[in-house]
């Protein structure tokens, strides 16, 4: 079984991705970085220099840009992302221990953490009225439990095997 | 044969919307994916009609796995009667939210069919000053949290001359831009998200109202990656828009030329700030800009932009719609027309309550939220979002408007309100909003860049029991110097949770976690 994330980095593809935005944009490197990471999964680092060439702007403005960003991100994102909300309408209905204890199931399970990456914390998913919400695979989450997160993960691997 | 009705929100789908519509389809029904009514509790909530626009009756939390033993019948424990005359949506008075829930939301006759671009036609029949002078008389003011009078903000890019693209810019056609600030970071809050996902058109046409009003031709909305659905229901509204003339060259045939397009975050709170937002849509980092040049006279790329919330644009169609002195009649001092506020967190019945302001927050918590969802007493309520304040129970009698809130040392933000029940503690809430501005601060001031880490530090050692008097000193000094200091609400109000924390719930600062000498 192979579930992948991400395409591998190709010079020539992100410049075919960057070279319409840079034509049209006026302010184009974030949306420059976004397209990347849309088509590859990930800012390859040599994208940074590809960008500041294309753009115009020096690799420090770009590599700025970059890191200033908690979304764009340098290595291939986990198989089957876990995202749990770590902001205060979640942190009330039991946010905190949700992610204690799905931190400990993914350490008794070390694939589980890995397919998953235990946990990026997220600053709110709008589901704040049915707490505690989660997303996994990009898929919203309410009144999430361990029990749920688990389901999702299942159901997130079904996908990628019909794909 | 009936029509079913299950929600496409985010909100709905994240309790298994989607599967209750596939099993209802299954069974050869006819479903509408409506928005949500606002009442998330209850999703997902099914809707049956006889006819599309006929009377509705509900279902609440419904399963896929009850659709496929059978149809919902009236003798059901989930049967809430007529959906319209649940006291939680009769005791609304829904202006900006009045399609949601009802229509489907990328169908642009539906929109039609219930007051779509009544507001639009209204507006393209007088002139762009004439528009201006209706939003000033509404009172309606900005409902991403400053407050801002609408009507002032859209006069000051009225008078303004549209400019080509300061700088190195591949663009030398004047412009003038209406930026749609839907970057809804706040946690509590989710109207925006629902309205976009629930009547985007609503959006669209405020948008253009907007244009019309100021003389622009561009159109931005700053939408958060986080909100998948919204980007996707918003993409495929705008496209519709186009097709049907509502956006283009030649709007309804009035010869005023209007376009919008989606910019997507990436996953920074502070480019909620206007000026943060700015420079993220001008592709560099959310760095806060200092003010002025106002972007009212110069904004994005160096135009005259118009910003403004989600809710602030969306109020605009039904204002032209129903009339500014109508809505003006609504509210209380200042706060003038509708707010729509959000019930979060740890409540009973939490969502959407669409209202005039001045009801009080006890009235939101108790009456509509029906108290915590654990069944304990609520023990404090943060107004406001992660820079608002929290407030004790006894203090809930407050009305909501800017005003009363500020006399109190709360603020409106963008309407939500977070219920925590007595087992929260308050000294861990108190770190946690100076942690989170360790981890948004954009860097820019000393004062928010330093200040918050060093609030977590000292609030660290108050909870350990170090010196508890001289830290907390510290902690009110440090707060002091963010409050003054800072150049935007991000270093500027993180002190609001950390002093209500401190002097509301002085308890929890003083039993040490760990006794050390």
């Amino acid at each position: 079984m192979t579930i992948t994330g991400h395409t591998e980095w190709n010079a020539k593809e992100a410049a075919a991705v960057i070279a319409p935005i840079v034509a049209a944009e006026s302010g184009p490197v974030l949306l420059c970085l976004q397209a990347v990471q849309a088509h590859f999964g990930y800012v390859y680092g040599d994208a940074i220099a590809l960008i500041a060439d294309a753009c115009n702007v020096s690799r420090a403005d770009v590599h700025g840009v970059f890191t200033f960003y908690a979304d764009l991100r340098e290595a291939p994102p986990p198989a089957v992302p876990v995202r749990l909300c770590a902001a205060e309408a979640c942190q009330a209905v039991g946010a905190r221990a949700l992610k204690a204890e799905w931190s400990a199931a993914c350490e008794a399970n070390p694939e589980l953490a890995t397919l998953t990456g235990v946990d990026e914390p997220i600053f709110c998913l709008g589901n704040c009225a049915l707490g505690p919400a989660a997303m996994v695979d990009g898929e919203l989450i309410g009144r999430a439990d361990v029990a749920r997160l688990f389901e999702a993960v299942d159901a997130a691997q079904v996908r990628e095997r019909q794909l | 044969m009936s029509i079913w009705f299950v929600p496409r929100d985010a909100a709905a789908r994240s309790m298994g919307a989607d599967a209750v519509a596939a099993a209802l389809t299954a069974r050869g029904e006819t479903v509408v994916r409506n928005g949500s009514r606002g009442m998330l509790w209850m999703e997902p909530l099914v809707e049956r009609a006889e006819t599309r626009d006929g009377i509705r009756v509900g279902w609440c939390n419904v399963t896929a796995a009850q659709i496929e033993r059978a149809l919902p019948s009236e003798d059901s424990e989930h049967f809430v009667g007529p959906v319209e005359e649940i006291d939680y949506l009769a005791r609304q008075n829904r202006w900006i939210y009045e399609r949601v829930g009802v229509t489907d939301p990328l169908d642009p006759d539906d929109y039609l069919r219930h007051g779509g671009l009544i507001g639009l036609q209204n507006a393209l029949a007088v002139s762009g000053d004439a528009v201006v002078d209706m939003i000033t008389t509404s009172g309606l003011r900005g409902r991403g949290g400053a407050g801002f009078p609408a009507g002032i903000k859209w006069r000051t890019v009225a008078d303004q001359s549209a400019q080509p693209h300061a700088g190195e810019s591949r663009d030398a056609t004047p412009h003038k831009y209406i930026c749609v600030n839907a970057d809804e970071g706040d946690s509590g809050t989710f109207a925006d998200r629902m309205l976009m996902e629930g009547d985007p058109f609503c959006l669209l046409e405020g948008m253009t109202i907007a244009a019309h009003a100021v003389g622009a031709d561009r159109g931005l909305i700053y939408l958060r990656s986080e909100y998948p659905d919204a980007i996707a229901t918003l993409q495929a509204a705008i496209e519709i828009a186009r097709e049907r003339n509502w956006l283009g060259d030649d709007i309804l045939g009035a010869k005023v030329a209007f376009d919008v397009e989606i910019r997507i975050g990436a996953g920074s709170y502070v480019c909620g700030e206007e000026t943060a937002m700015l420079e993220s849509l001008e592709g560099r980092r959310g760095v806060v800009r200092a003010k002025p040049p106002l972007p009212a006279i110069k904004g994005l790329f160096g135009t005259p932009t118009v910003i403004n919330n989600v809710l602030t644009i969306a109020s605009v169609p039904s204002i032209l719609a129903r009339g500014a002195e109508a809505y003006a009649a609504l509210g209380q001092e200042r706060s003038l027309g509708t707010q729509v506020f959000q019930l979060a967190g740890n409540i009973a019945h939490g969502g959407i309550v669409e209202t005039a302001f001045g009801i009080t927050a006890r009235a939101l918590v108790s009456d509509f939220g029906g108290g915590t969802r654990s069944g304990r007493p609520v023990r404090a309520v943060q107004l406001g979002g992660p820079l608002g304040a929290y407030l004790p129970d006894d203090k809930l009698d407050v009305a909501m408007t800017y005003e009363a809130l500020a006399a109190a040392g709360g603020m409106i933000g963008h309407g939500g309100i977070v219920v925590f029940d007595e087992t929260v503690n308050m000294a861990e809430q108190a770190r946690f909003a100076m942690d989170f501005c360790v981890e948004e601060s954009c860097g820019k001031c000393t004062p928010c860049r330093i200040g918050a880490v060093r609030g977590v530090e000292t609030i660290d050692k108050i909870r350990a029991g170090q010196d508890v008097a001289g830290n907390t000193a510290l902690l009110r000094d440090l707060c002091d110097v963010m409050t003054q200091g800072s150049l935007c609400a991000m270093g500027g109000l993180t002190p609001n949770p950390v002093l209500s924390a401190i002097n509301q719930f002085p308890e929890d600062f003083q039993s040490p976690v760990i006794a050390t000498g």
